[in-house]
């Protein structure tokens, strides 16, 4: 789940770190309030979860308060990324003398997060690690054992960074360390950290990311920050037939049957589990079929979350039929599938034999299974039938017109 | 041979009384010759007997009652408990761990694989169904019931890794279809961090005779993959690989996560077309249907041997 800047800066500050007094404001007159505070000029920046706010003229610079109101109402008004702002965050303009780089993220194949550090600021890390590597530091640190500090001296110290720089940088960069520990972040990230004339450092613009199975932990920050428990952060919003889908699987808490997530096709389905509804998704548009929907069955759910999840589908505009197919399964019971696809069909008023392209189950139950399907005419297959030639067997139905 | 587990292997169930723990100790119990199941632990419940397997409050009271080092334990308690469970048992001097639980904070799990590398124990999961020796043992939900597991797996050459459990029975059931036996299957999980990727279970099967190909199954997120293809690429195995990309639809779909918890995208390297280029160049094969896996690690084998 990813933070907006003026959350992941509030964060930073509870961390220790240094920040400006910036405001957050979701009006002009809240903006040109907080630019009074700040008393000098200001940055006025867009709060999307995008990147790509300069390029989009997300970011403008008022010399006075009237002005800070005036590029909130344009600022408001640009989309970025598919998305709309929530609102501005008011920043006094820094002086800044020299930019750094400090991140945390997570290596999976080392198992471990990482420090990364860079005396080169304010620019992509990835553009930086390109074409001056010796400028980006990278350092591994132990789950285990607690952090003391010298790790993220040993990152900054080695791009070069010495003298009072290095001494005042290390605990800016071990509280970032610490930060990313404490509340589950996937990506911790501080660029630029800004030195300012002073000679003091000061957090820039932040970006945070946390893990969404630790959400849970993390209760007490995500309420004082407001974020609400429905606020998924995905990519995009969910769309209200992705949140239907979330109140069928939500019903009881046998197995999942959702998962949904919304494509324009014609061909809905009705598929699992993790990795077979991959494979199948793929499957289907390998044969030139175009899905309705993903989504996923697993863990043996209930005969009513099933048919609830089938409705849904079936119910969908422009669905012509529906095609219900896992990868073999051990768990959850063929029969139990096969007993509410059909229900919701009857429920629906529809034929299963005509709206059910193709069942392709195998596995525990399958007998069961496959003898309520004989009854009601359904065209169903076993493991004889390769996921990929059941995907291929829907979408001739489909383009066949059934 | 096989890899991680034999007939002999003894292992215990922690969370033993929990409904899918039931069904999961019967099919292991069913399977095989039957695995060697010592005890199970769920705090709270010990004298208790779940399939005659008796039931014990702590992992050090399990390895009492049996006399001596167990070798593995199944864990399959909630995500909350399952770091202190794991410990527990690694603390206990048990060596390989199944973790069947999903949804277990990455940091967690970070640590302990940390834990158990200090330890020279193993990890396998999270958010995985475990390994299987086709006709000899079972150690997780892998398969299920025994009877269909029988159906699916059956002894032979191939080693199978796979990041969904439920794809590890479909492609070893193609396999044998095709008369083409299974040395191990193992599912390792499909989270961001798991106890033992593609590359880290390599050197056991290149050590294993009875195996001579290796077949995966992968999906998009994380650098998984990539490693694999390094350690190929830096190793010279003997043993060809054939691959299996699902999801290559997410490929449009940056920042969106399907199926598993780990198939996020987040850069250009984690996307299944980048995954795909990396395996062929280290010479491993991607099909594009599961139902060519048979001819496809086949060929490759008599193309080895010939």
């Amino acid at each position: 789940m990813r933070f907006y800047e003026y959350e992941a800066r509030e964060i930073v500050r509870r961390a220790g770190i240094p920040v400006t007094e910036f405001g957050f404001a979701t009006t002009p007159d809240e903006a040109r309030a907080a630019a009074e505070r700040i008393e000098g000029p200001t940055v006025i920046k867009s709060q999307v979860l995008s990147g790509g706010r300069m390029k989009a003229g997300g970011v403008q610079f008022a010399d006075t308060p009237q002005e800070a109101a005036a590029h909130t109402v344009d600022v408001l008004k640009i989309e970025i990324g598919g998305q709309m702002p929530r609102g501005v965050l008011v920043d006094p303009k820094a002086d800044v003398e020299q930019e750094y780089y400090a991140g945390v993220v997570w290596d999976g194949t080392a198992k471990q997060p990482v420090i990364i550090f860079s005396p080169i600021g304010g620019i992509d890390i990835e553009q930086v690690a390109a074409d001056q590597p010796d400028k980006v530091g990278r350092r591994h640190i132990s789950n285990l054992l607690p952090l003391t500090g010298f790790e993220a001296k040993e990152v900054i110290a080695s791009t070069g960074v010495s003298g009072s720089e290095l001494n005042k940088l290390t605990p800016i960069v071990t509280r970032l360390a610490q930060l990313f520990i404490d509340n589950d972040m996937t990506l911790a990230e501080i660029n630029p950290i800004g030195r300012l004339r002073d000679g003091s450092f000061v957090a820039l613009d932040a970006h945070m990311e946390m893990e969404n199975e630790a959400r849970g932990r993390h209760k007490k920050l995500l309420a004082d920050l407001g974020v609400g428990e429905e606020e998924t952060r995905e990519a995009r919003e969910p769309t209200p037939f992705e949140l239907a889908g979330e109140a069928v699987d939500a019903e009881d808490h046998r197995g999942v049957a959702g998962n949904v997530t919304e494509f324009d096709g014609n061909l809905g389905l009705v598929i699992g589990a993790g990795g077979g509804s991959l494979t199948l998704f793929d499957a289907v548009r390998a044969h030139g079929g175009k899905p309705a929907n993903y989504c996923e069955i697993g863990g043996n759910p209930s005969v009513s979350k099933t048919c609830g999840l089938a409705k849904l589908v079936l119910q969908k505009p422009g669905v012509d039929k529906i095609a219900v197919m896992m990868s073999i399964v051990s768990n959850t019971r063929v029969d139990i599938v096969a007993r509410g696809v059909i229900k919701a069909c009857l429920e629906l008023d529809m034929d299963p034999a005509e709206k059910i392209a193709i069942f392709r189950i195998p596995g525990a139950w399958e007998e069961q299974g496959f003898k309520i399907l004989d009854a009601y005419g359904v065209e169903y297959a076993d493991r004889s039938v390769s996921m990929h030639e059941a995907a291929k067997r829907a979408v001739d139905k489909i383009g066949s017109g059934g | 041979m096989s890899i991680l587990v034999n007939a002999q292997t003894t292992f215990i169930v922690q969370g033993i009384t929990g409904r899918e723990a039931v069904n999961l100790t019967r099919e292991c119990l069913d399977y095989g010759a039957g695995a060697k199941i010592v005890g199970g632990v769920t705090p709270g419940r010990a004298g208790r007997e779940v399939h005659g397997v008796p039931v014990f409050d702590t992992v050090a009271q399990a390895v009492a009652h049996h006399g001596g080092p167990i070798d593995g334990s199944v864990v399959t308690v909630p995500p909350a408990f399952t770091k202190d469970a794991v410990f527990e048992a690694i603390v206990n001097g048990i060596k390989l761990i199944v973790i069947v639980t999903e949804r277990i904070p990455r940091r967690d799990v970070a640590q302990m694989v940390e834990l158990a590398n200090m330890h020279d124990a193993r990890i396998i999961g999270p958010n995985c169904l475990g390994i299987i020796v086709p006709d000899v043992i079972k150690m997780g939900g892998i398969g299920g019931p025994a009877k269909d597991a029988a159906k699916a797996y059956s002894p032979g050459s191939i080693g199978v890794i796979s990041r969904s459990g439920g794809m590890t029975t479909e492609m070893s059931s193609t396999l044998t279809a095709a008369g083409i036996g299974q040395s191990t299957a193992v599912s390792i999980g499909g989270d961001a961090i798991i106890g033992s990727s593609y590359a880290e279970l390599m050197p056991l099967f290149e050590a294993d005779q009875q195996t001579e190909g290796i077949v995966i199954y992968s999906e998009p997120g994380g650098r998984m993959e990539a490693q694999l293809a390094e350690w190929v690429a830096e190793n010279n195995s003997r043993l060809p690989i054939v691959a299996f990309m699902a999801g290559r639809f997410m490929d449009e779909m940056p920042g969106m996560s399907f199926g598993h918890a780990g198939t996020i995208v987040e850069g250009k390297e984690d996307t299944a077309t980048e995954k795909i280029a990396r395996l062929a160049e280290a010479g491993i094969t991607v099909a594009e249907e599961i139902s060519e896996i048979p001819a496809l690690i086949q060929a490759k084998i008599d193309e080895r041997t010939a």
